[in-house]
């Protein structure tokens, strides 16, 4: 059996554990926005499998939603979506 | 019970692995290192040793191999030599930098090309830039204790770094000695379980060398600059208290020979070393006041315990197994680059460069360049020089 | 006291084991001990060099010698072949010789002085013992006790124990039976 023992002297590992938002609020950088029409969805799930960053969450009941805090705007939602069920407009801002 | 049996330094290490008791053995086969994987296989097949043995295309692999295992919490050994070392160079970097324990034994081989399958220490000392810490035996028994130890040091908390043991290609590796195998208990008890500062086994995600930013990567490599300071205590300790269980103290990072009152001092890392200190022994009979500082530990380099013994020589002979091509003896270099942090006054410090590709050094060899040298300090030599002796008969 | 013996064999013959058997005897008496091959590819048949040093002090010398207090010979047409020109036998120096009985006449070997000659007829200890592998009578062992006999460094009941625990009981037992046969059959040829 292994023991995991911290280093002594709080020296740094190159290690990387995933945590939300580790580059900040990348919703920032979005110019174009996915808006996502749930009647025309079938939920396969193709843009929550395809979306870069993790941020689309296809509900069977509930429908595409998107988290637009972390959403970068890169498109890729609309180009997969068999549907045209995803669509992108400029962004406007809040 | 301990027991003693004539081993060849390549058994010697194996029986030395087995008793460290790894999870996985990964390796490549390549002359002189072979019999060590080899011996290894063989109690893996009848049952004496519990590992797992991965097969593999290269030493590149070898060594993949062995670190991705590592990383997931496994005890691992590897060995190799000359290219197979040089093969898998980018890997010896990984295993360092991620700070991740392992033991590799490096029987020592010229490199190539020609073909030549004889020993020096040019594929031990090119590694000297990978944060491995390195020891060097200089018989079977020390091979066989300095490999045990390399798994206590490799995995001490303020350590985290893998180690390599290097003994010499034929010289030791197929010359059969006495060794003496300790007792399992005890070394169970003395070693204990595999201790390391992460594991990457599925359980928790992590990612190991992600994109890292120039400020946080220099601070990682610090932090091995850091271990490398404090594996010099760690090293005097594991050796004290190895000597204490087993018997055996060999004197920490450097060994001495009648160093006590020398006002010459010749200094080596490995086998050959035997044969200097014969030949000292035959100097000091004949009224010489010369020892000898075995270098066991090449890096951390041990400039602390050398300046101690130095601080009064008058004159130093530093012979080296290994060239850097156009300059000198990378353990000449080392030594003058450690003394000048204590002194702006360095004793005569000259570097001879012999035995390479394998060209035995006898100890009557060793005796006359010693006593050239002693009378060219004496008749007032004031500077040290470099030579590449080629010794031939 | 250092004692360095060489060994010539051909490939198959175990030179180099021989070498190694001797160390492990020397254990037993607490003594030390090196044995190893010449550091090179080694074939079956390809005339071999094995070395062994035996000391009652730890031995710090390292790698080939060309000086010998004892030399061995497993296979006496080596001698012919002039490999024994390369070598120097010191001063009161011992050869054993695989043989009926052998002429070794001063051309053939090169000596500091005199030399003592013994032979022994391995070969035949062991046939008679069965000790054949891939159709070659392996020597090794029967040479272990003339050895020993000649150059009394070493008791032939540690060289026995040796054997045994080197090649463990199986194949042991008839090799030790061949040392404990040579050690007796040694005969002593006179100095040349």
């Amino acid at each position: 059996m292994v023991k995991i023992k911290e280093p002594e002297n709080n020296v740094k590992l190159p290690l990387s554990r995933p945590i939300i938002g580790v580059a900040g609020k990348t919703g920032l950088w979005r110019t174009m926005r996915p808006i996502v029409n749930n009647e025309k969805c079938t939920s396969c799930f193709q843009c929550e499998i395809y979306c870069p960053v993790n941020v689309i969450r296809v509900e069977p009941k509930l429908g595409v939603t998107i988290d637009y805090d972390y959403c970068k705007g890169c498109g890729i939602c609309e180009d997969v979506c068999p549907r045209s069920a995803i669509i992108m407009i400029p962004e406007i801002g809040e | 019970m301990s027991k003693k049996i004539a081993l060849t330094g390549n058994y010697a290490i194996a029986y030395a692995v087995k008793l460290a008791k790894p999870d996985v053995i990964a390796a490549y086969p390549i002359t002189p290192q072979s019999p060590i994987v080899e011996k290894l296989a063989e109690m893996i097949e009848s049952g004496e040793l519990k590992a797992s043995m991965i097969r593999v295309e290269s030493e590149h692999s070898a060594l993949a191999a062995c670190f991705g295992a590592a990383v997931a919490g496994a005890r691992v050994f590897t060995a190799t030599s000359s290219q197979g070392l040089l093969y898998m160079h980018e890997v010896v970097h990984w295993a360092s930098r991620a700070r991740i324990p392992m033991v590799m034994a490096v029987v020592s081989r010229t490199i190539n090309t020609p073909w030549n399958i004889w020993p020096d220490h040019s594929d031990f000392v090119d590694q000297r830039d990978t944060g491995w810490i390195m020891a060097y035996a200089m018989d079977n028994q020390e091979a066989f204790d300095l490999t045990l130890q390399a798994f206590k040091i490799s995995e001490d908390p303020s350590v985290y770094l893998p180690v390599m043991v290097g003994i010499e290609g034929f010289i030791l590796s197929h010359t059969a000695m006495p060794v003496e195998i300790p007792d399992e208990k005890l070394v169970d008890d003395w070693l204990g379980e595999r201790t390391q500062p992460y594991v990457i086994d599925g359980l928790e995600p992590k990612g190991l060398g992600p994109l890292t930013l120039p400020e946080d990567t220099e601070d990682i490599f610090y932090g091995i600059q850091l271990a490398m300071e404090n594996s010099k205590r760690v090293i005097k300790s594991v050796d004290s208290e190895y000597g204490k269980l087993f018997g055996r103290e060999y004197g920490g990072l450097i060994s001495c020979y009648y160093c006590n009152n020398a006002k010459y001092i010749a200094i080596a890392l490995g086998s050959w070393t035997g044969d200097l200190i014969e030949a000292v022994n035959t100097l000091r009979e004949e009224g010489y006041p010369i020892g000898v500082i075995r270098v066991r530990f090449y890096r951390p380099f041990p400039r602390e315990d050398l300046w101690e013994v130095l601080r009064g020589a008058k004159g130093v002979f530093v012979f080296d197994r290994a060239i850097s091509f156009g300059a000198w003896g990378p353990l000449f270099t080392d030594l003058v680059a450690g003394l000048i942090q204590y002194t702006n006054k360095l004793p005569i410090i000259v570097n001879i460069v012999a035995g390479i590709a394998g060209v035995h050094v006898s100890a009557e060899d060793f005796h006359n360049m010693l006593l050239s040298l002693i009378n060219r300090v004496e008749s007032g030599l004031e500077h040290g020089y470099f030579d590449w002796v080629r010794i031939r008969r | 006291m250092l004692y360095e013996i060489l060994f010539y064999g051909r490939g198959g013959q175990g030179a180099v084991t021989a070498s190694h058997i001797l160390v492990q005897a020397a254990i037993y008496e607490n003594k030390y001990g090196q044995g190893f091959p010449f550091f090179s590819a080694e074939r079956r048949g390809a005339p071999v060099t094995a070395y062994a040093r035996i000391s009652d002090k730890p031995i710090l010398r390292r790698g080939v010698f060309s000086k010998a207090d004892l030399v061995v010979v497993f296979d006496h047409r080596l001698i012919q072949l002039g490999l024994l020109k390369k070598v120097l036998i010191k001063n009161n120096g011992i050869l054993i010789v695989n043989a009926r009985g052998a002429e070794i006449s001063r051309n053939h070997i090169n000596v500091e002085g005199k030399v003592h000659v013994y032979a022994v007829d391995a070969t035949k200890i062991a046939e008679e013992l069965g000790l054949i592998v891939a159709g070659w009578p392996v020597v090794n062992t029967a040479m272990l006790g003339a050895i020993v006999r000649a150059l009394p460094i070493l008791s032939i009941q540690s060289v026995e124990k040796a054997i045994i625990e080197y090649l463990g009981p199986r194949i042991g037992e008839s090799n030790r039976e061949a040392a404990s046969r040579a050690y007796k059959e040694l005969v002593y040829l006179g100095e040349v």
